[in-house]
């Protein structure tokens, strides 16, 4: 009842003194802004991050060919094949392994009509939908009698599409691709950039076979640069790991006290590391915008300060018809608490909005969670109470007659 | 026989390290009484009207009001007392700038824990007696200063006090104005059998109270019914 009163004078208050009150929500306005912006940023972030991983296919190795020692020279994995076709077709016999893809790639560029586009092209088998979870989503994928005959068909990503194609619907038509031509068998799904920001739409598939003796030459035939292997669950990835390794180490005849010619990356574990680093990012912007909330209470402390010394007489009016102490501290801590909650409410507005203009100009995905307003807010109304305080309290604890009395 | 509304004995007040403004305050008022203070400027007629209004505490001596020493009262049973017992008039009016007629008026009553619409019909009855029931909406510096005093009065009055201290209430008004103050502050004591206690330094105004104290050099040089 009083309480709501209360209430009620130091909106009056807050109405009566607009400019200044304007000035002091500032503080909270860009507090609480920067840390529903920052928050949303970060939490974009992880977004993406979670969905570079989803798309990258789930429970995935890669197995690179190199790191061979040459003359104590290290070179970098998939410089030298060492793997082969004979290699992957071992690893899909293993029990853990739930579907394996040679792979070779390179880049090329591809014609249709009068446009042209330079892209990865990689070679491989069906298995590799599989693998990457990748969809097909017009025409078809190709098949195990396209390996073995080798023929020239590919299937197309969707950056690709756009460029050669534009709205038109590309199964069925013939592209070249280093000047051979190729049939278009199907449309692949779109995936988005990968974990480092490639691109994952912008390639195209074509049978290993036919990469390996039509469009990258004869150096070493038979190899592949890396071969992609799914796990059967994310349970058994290190068992099959470890199956993979016995099973390369006794093919290439490697002996103990010799490095490996391959290397096995547990590409999941690699993105869940860079998902928690993300998290920890985004943890960090918000931390650092959090100071500014305290910087902008510091702002509230400092006008509410100016305010009970300006109204002192008012203060000591209010006592000569009855206020107690409590009423005015009452009142005071309330107005402290609407500038900071009316400036968390701007800096709400406006934080949402520079996140969205941020996302706009970057291209990147802002996130504005219920949870990061929630807190925000929490934040900014505790500031207020703490910030508040010690001048409503010296307002309280005026002597009625000095606050009278005071000019 | 009942004991007095105030009881004022061996009163002190000294500021820091002077000589004593006040010495050796002496006397009782009883309720319904209508009395005026008098003395020269400096003489300590504020001070010892601050203490009767509980905003002020003496050095020493004791002040009985309602039977209860002030002493020892805490101070929110102080701030109760000037909300429910005590209506207090200025000579400098003392509205709040920034608030309405109505709203000035009702504010005592915010304290006494009164609803809304209560306080909101207190008010409007309030400001009706004092003749600018067509103002409620202006702010204090839209009247003159003899309205301001009416509007100060309607405060005074909106909790229905019994001790209405007024200091040189019409210290700031001409002489005409000074008189409708004047009729007013006479009904309410004639009416409603409100004590008043009135701090002047003009006799025509003090000619209004039926009883005359004088102070001079903080001590009470005179005290008679008139
Ligand atoms: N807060 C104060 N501090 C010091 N001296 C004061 C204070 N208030 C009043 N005085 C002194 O006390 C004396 C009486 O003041 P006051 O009660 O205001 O007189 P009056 O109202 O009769 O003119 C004056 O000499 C004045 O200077
Ligand atoms: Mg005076």
């Amino acid at each position: 009842m009083i309480i709501g009163a209360l209430l009620g004078e130091g909106w009056a208050a807050m109405l009566a003194n607009r400019m200044r009150t304007l000035l002091t929500m500032l503080g909270m306005v860009f507090g609480v802004g920067a840390v529903i912006m920052m928050m949303a940023i970060g939490q974009g972030a992880q977004l993406m991050v979670n969905e570079s991983i989803a798309s990258m296919g789930s429970n995935l190795f890669i197995v690179l060919s190199g790191s061979t020692s040459a003359g104590g020279t290290r070179q970098g994995s998939g410089t030298v094949p060492t793997l082969t076709m004979a290699d992957s077709q071992a690893i899909s016999e293993l029990p853990q392994i739930a579907a394996v893809a040679p792979n070779i790639f390179n880049s090329a560029q591809l014609i249709y009509a009068s446009n042209n586009w330079s892209t990865q092209v990689a070679g491989s088998t069906p298995p590799i939908l599989e693998v990457r979870d990748w969809q097909v989503v017009a025409g078809e994928g190709f098949k195990d009698s396209d390996i073995r005959a080798a023929t020239r068909v590919l299937l197309m990503g969707q950056t690709v599409v756009k460029n050669l194609f534009g709205d038109e619907n590309p199964v069925g038509k013939i592209v070249r691709v280093k000047n051979s031509p190729f049939l278009v068998m199907g449309v692949l799904a779109q995936k988005g950039q990968s974990l480092d920001g490639r691109d994952q739409d912008d390639t195209v598939l074509v049978p290993i076979t036919t990469a390996q003796r039509q469009l990258f030459g004869n150096q070493f035939p038979g190899m592949v640069r890396m071969i992609l292997v799914k796990a059967k669950s994310a349970d058994v990835m290190a068992k099959a790991e470890q199956e993979m390794v016995d099973l390369l180490h006794a093919r290439h005849r490697i002996h103990a006290d010799k490095e490996n010619d391959f290397s096995v990356r547990n590409l999941t574990a690699l993105a869940q590391a860079a998902a928690s680093t993300t998290e920890a990012m985004s943890t960090m912007l918000g931390a650092i915008a959090s100071v500014s909330l305290l910087v902008g209470g510091i702002g509230i402390m400092n006008i509410m300060l100016v305010s009970v010394t300006e109204r002192t007489r008012e203060i000591g009016i209010l006592m000569a018809i009855g206020a107690k102490n409590s009423d005015i501290l009452l009142q005071f801590l309330f107005e402290a608490v609407m500038i900071s909650l009316a400036g968390s409410f701007i800096g709400a507005v406006l934080g949402i909005a520079c996140a969205y203009f941020y996302s706009q100009l970057n291209d990147t995905l802002v996130v504005v969670t219920l949870s990061s307003v929630v807190l925000a807010f929490g934040v900014a109304a505790s500031v207020g109470v703490f910030f508040g305080f010690y001048p409503a309290r010296k307002a309280a604890n005026l002597k009625p007659i000095e606050a009278l009395r005071f000019q | 026989m009942t004991r007095p509304l105030i009881s004022v004995s061996g009163l002190y007040k000294q500021y820091l390290a002077n000589v004593p403004v006040l010495k050796d305050i002496n006397f009782n008022i009883e309720s319904s009484e209508f009395v005026a203070i008098m003395g020269h400027s400096g003489s300590g007629k504020s001070t010892l009207m601050n203490i009767l209004g509980c905003l002020d505490t003496a050095t020493a001596g004791h002040y009985y009001l309602q039977d209860r020493d002030t002493a020892s009262l805490t101070s929110d049973e102080l701030a109760n007392l000037r909300n429910q017992l005590i209506g207090f008039v200025f000579q400098g009016f003392n509205l709040l700038p920034r608030s309405s007629l109505l709203e000035n008026i009702a504010l005592p009553l915010l304290y006494a824990g009164k609803s809304k619409p209560e306080r909101r019909e207190k008010a409007i009855q309030m400001l009706n007696r004092v003749g600018l029931a067509e103002f409620g909406e202006r702010r204090p510096n839209q009247l003159s200063g003899g309205q301001q005093q009416r509007v100060a009065i309607a405060r005074a009055l909106v909790t229905d006090p019994k001790l209405i201290l007024a200091d040189e209430p019409t210290g700031n008004l001409d002489t005409q104005t000074s008189e409708d103050i004047m009729k007013i502050f006479h009904d309410m004591n004639a009416e409603q059998k409100i004590t008043i206690i009135l701090v002047t330094h003009e006799p025509d105004i003090a000619a209004h109270a039926k009883r005359m104290i004088v102070v001079r050099d903080g001590q009470i040089e005179s005290d008679k019914s008139t």
